[in-house]
């Protein structure tokens, strides 16, 4: 009786005798916001992966030709709210290219500034979420209460917690706050403190590692055909960062390494090693943001805009940021009014959710966990 | 039948199982969040409070009891209406009736079944503690439930033949099956100084007989048939007092396992060099009871400290820890024990 | 012979006890909780879906291995807890020691046989894609 009540299994979701159907999500602990994957099961074993996104869709890219360029801002935040300064920064340097407006130099070191603090709060909030599927939950904990100092740092600098709009066009919002200095400096002094405690606690805690390592490998090769970007890809093997290799704002002046996957724990490309290189990325801001702290020069924080922004149509430009999950890309093209014609924003959660049905064939639910975990995909960013 | 026996029994049960086994289990779910709170650097549970008074959470376990019978009593579309009902009941009903066999102190006042064969009843009783979550899983009507009771099903029956093979190696040393006996065997000493507690004579067995017991009652590492991440739990449907009783029921296994592993391994009632016949009374017996209560919160802690710093396993490799490394470990013991007490 | 049953009187005791005690546990709570159904709130949980497959289907064969597993192995855990019992006894008599060492031998050899049978032909393996 109760079986006449289900609805029919849709057309593109292949079921083979035996097989058991499990939506896992939208409402699922670990799909972290609203992400469907379709799975096709033999017990503990995953046949097929069909993910199924859309649940957070909200025309950001759509609402972009509505609305005028400098109003826009505080849209980007959305696409990625773990990630919001990068977001800022990305359509920020589109729309300069695009009207050819001169950003300060102590604009520029600030908004690095807000970068790094904002990957190693996104990096962060991955390291727990992360670890809490593998099944521990006290190194999330840990991990929030590190980056509750990053959000009360980013608060006394711009004073939001999570949608940021810190990064404006031309400049930034608001100038480096007296004392903020060395409360950034304090923290990064005890985030090397929790770095090595979380290591010892989590990342090289024998079952984590045999949890995680050797689990869901990307060859190099299959990263770049998917079109793996950022830790995903670096993961990988692939020794690509947009701060080094396309460089964009301050980064050529500041010292950084690119950390790459090894093989030392698993084997390269492996969910340990998306971990792995993550936090070792925090480590590289933490030394970025040291670096910013002692070089930024004095200045207006603001370029000269003009009122209204008002540009030739057709005319169009595209910038790239490293987010911190990977390569962002921001084209615009300027339309009649003063909004642009059309605004397209690749990111990189949507390719690193694309390679999980390729990679979670044939592998145990948990196993699924963590590789989705590992990709650090979020709803919001996919879908957009 | 004689009525003392039943009075006697009535006022035991009260004792040990209430005010011992609940009153602990009660107040567990309270430590487990105060601890856990600590291990994470947070507060805590601390808002519950009766006339402004907060006593650091201790209220919770209260106001939760509250909630759990005040809230709907729920049984999903589809799902097997009687044995929904009975499965937490089987849950905890085993947990709860796995004290009488145990001794709490020496003599017989101190326990409700003092019998010969007190090891055996004991795993047949715990064995049935399966059944609460495989049918509670099976009985939903829900994927991820029957994933969950499916896991639990082969996890906790991998596990418990191991740690029934782990006690053999006991059984060989003391000659006896019942507990109280084995607890008096503990009070001698080895070599006039060494008190011959179970983790003395037999160390592997107690390291595999505690992960095994692990295993057994579902707890993390061990967590999968609850593993929220993964398969929501094998009680995702449960909800007022239902859920509270198979929550209830994890938190008894936790105190009930402390419990077997001290009176199995730690010596039980046994103070080291004090009264090893248990024959003085007085205060000495207070203390020897005392003595129990201590050593089994101090394996509650290690559980729980087990508990919040430790990630889940995956599933392949519970089954390959019972299987490919506990299960022939444990056959080396006896094998090693056999040979060694053959030489002696 | 009656002194010799007491304690299982007073276990059956005490289980009846214990039910009466969680049964009341749970019919207090029946009577004390609201009922308000809906059909929504009566689907199963399927992470925010309608279910689309019985979970009451055929399930992987590994499951029930594991159960066969169990019953083989349990039984003969239970034959070894007489012999353990009697073992230390056994070697004080002399000839019946070694005799019981040697059984016990033969017996454990065999049930480890079975296990590296088991083991070797891969049905304690869950993992297909594993290589680790």
């Amino acid at each position: 009786m109760v079986d006449e009540l289900r609805p029919e299994i849709p057309a593109g979701v292949l079921v083979e005798d035996g097989e058991m159907v499990l939506n896992m999500g939208p409402h699922h602990p670990s799909t972290h916001g609203v992400i469907r994957l379709i799975l096709t099961m033999d017990g503990e074993v995953i046949h097929t992966v069909t993910p199924d996104i859309g649940y957070l869709h909200r025309a950001i890219e759509k609402i972009a030709e509505k609305t005028p360029y400098y109003t826009f801002m505080p849209f980007t935040d959305r696409i990625d709210y773990l990630g919001a300064m990068f977001m800022n920064h990305g359509y920020a340097m589109a729309v300069e290219k695009l009207a050819g407006i001169e950003v300060p130099r102590r604009a520029e070191y600030l908004r690095v500034l807000a970068d790094e603090l904002n990957r190693m709060a996104s990096h962060l909030i991955f390291m727990g979420t992360m670890t809490m599927d593998i099944g521990a939950y006290t190194p999330f904990l840990h991990a929030l209460r590190e980056r509750e100092k990053i959000n009360d740092i980013i608060e006394a600098l711009c004073g939001a917690r999570l949608t940021y709009n810190y990064i404006r066009v031309g400049g930034v919002s608001f100038d480096l706050p007296p004392g903020l200095t060395g409360q950034i400096l304090d923290f990064l002094d005890g985030y090397e403190v929790f770095l090595d405690e979380f290591d010892r606690l989590i990342t090289y805690n024998e079952i984590f590692v045999k949890r995680v390592a050797n689990v869901g490998i990307i060859p190099a090769d299959m990263a770049i055909s998917y079109g793996l970007v950022g830790p995903n890809l670096r993961a990988s093997g692939v020794d690509y960062d947009v701060r080094r290799d396309a460089p964009y704002s301050v980064y050529p002046e500041l010292n950084f390494d690119v950390i790459t996957g090894d093989d030392k724990y698993g084997s390269v490309g492996d969910a340990f090693n998306r971990l792995r290189v993550r936090i070792a990325e925090t480590a590289q801001s933490a030394r970025l943001i040291r670096q910013v702290l002692q070089k930024m020069p004095t200045g207006p924080i603001m370029g000269k805009l003009p009122r209204k922004l008002k540009l030739d149509p057709g005319k169009d430009a595209f910038s790239r940021v490293e987010s911190s999950r990977g390569d962002t890309l921001f084209y615009i093209v300027a339309g009649g009014g003063n909004s642009p014609h059309r605004l397209r924003v690749r990111t990189g959660s949507f390719t690193a959710l694309s390679v999980v049905p390729e990679i979670g064939q044939g592998v145990m639910v948990a196993d699924l966990v963590a590789i989705f975990a590992s990709t650090d995909v979020i709803a919001p960013e996919t879908d957009r | 039948m004689n009525w003392n026996i039943v009075l006697a029994a009535t006022i035991k049960w009260v004792f040990m199982v209430l005010v011992f086994g609940l009153g602990v289990a009660g107040i567990l779910t309270w430590v487990e969040r105060k601890m856990s709170a600590v291990i994470q650097d947070r507060v805590g549970p601390n808002r519950a409070s009766i006339l402004g008074f907060r006593m650091l959470g201790l209220f919770h376990p209260l106001a939760d009891a509250i909630k759990a019978f005040t809230k709907e009593d729920f049984v999903p579309d589809g799902a097997n209406r009687v044995l929904f009902f009975l499965a937490p009941l089987i849950a905890l009903v085993p947990g709860m009736l796995a004290f009488a066999v145990l001794p709490f102190g020496p003599g017989d006042n101190l326990v409700i079944a003092n019998m010969d064969s007190g090891i055996i009843a004991l795993l047949a009783i715990t064995s049935f503690g399966i059944y609460g979550a495989t049918l509670g899983g099976w009985s939903s009507n829900n994927a991820f439930a029957m994933l969950g009771s499916l896991r639990a099903a082969a996890q906790m029956i991998s596990y418990e033949v191991s740690m029934g093979l782990n006690l053999v190696g006991m059984f060989m040393v003391f000659g006896t099956l019942s507990f109280s006996q084995i607890v008096y065997a503990q009070g001698h000493l080895l070599g006039g100084w060494l008190p011959e507690w179970g983790i003395v004579v037999q160390p592997l067995a107690f390291i595999l007989f505690m992960a095994a017991a692990l295993a057994e009652n579902k707890r993390a590492p061990f967590d999968l048939p609850e593993g929220e991440s993964e398969i929501i739990g094998y009680n995702v449907e449960y909800s007022s007092m239902r859920f509270a009783t198979f929550f209830l029921s994890e938190f008894f296994e936790v105190v009930l396992i402390a419990a077997i592993v001290t009176v199995l391994f730690l010596g039980g009632w046994q103070i080291p060099w004090l009264d090893p016949k248990g024959i003085a009374g007085g205060w000495i017996r207070v203390l020897q009871v005392g003595a129990f209560v201590v050593k089994t919160l101090f394996v509650i802690w290690v559980m729980m400290l087990a508990r919040w710093t430790l990630p889940r396993f995956r599933y392949d490799q519970v089954m390959k820890l019972g299987w490919k490394i506990i299960l022939p470990l444990s056959l080396l013991n006896i094998l090693v024990t056999a040979i060694v007490l053959a030489m002696l | 012979m009656a002194s010799n049953f007491t304690p299982y009187y007073a276990l059956v005791f005490v289980a009846v006890l214990s039910i009466l005690l969680v049964l009341a546990l749970l019919v207090v709570n029946a009577i004390l909780g609201p009922k308000r159904r809906s059909r929504v709130k009566m689907t199963p949980f399927e992470c925010g879906n309608e279910p689309w497959d019985n979970p009451r289907k055929r399930i992987s064969v590994k499951y029930y291995l594991v159960a066969i597993f169990f019953i083989v192995f349990d039984i003969e855990a239970v034959f070894l807890y007489p012999w353990s019992v009697l073992y230390r006894g056994l070697l004080k008599q002399p000839g019946y020691g070694i005799l019981a060492l040697w059984e016990m031998l033969l017996f454990i050899g065999v049930l480890a046989m079975g296990l590296a049978y088991v083991w070797g032909k891969g049905d304690l393996d869950w993992n297909p894609g594993a290589k680790r």
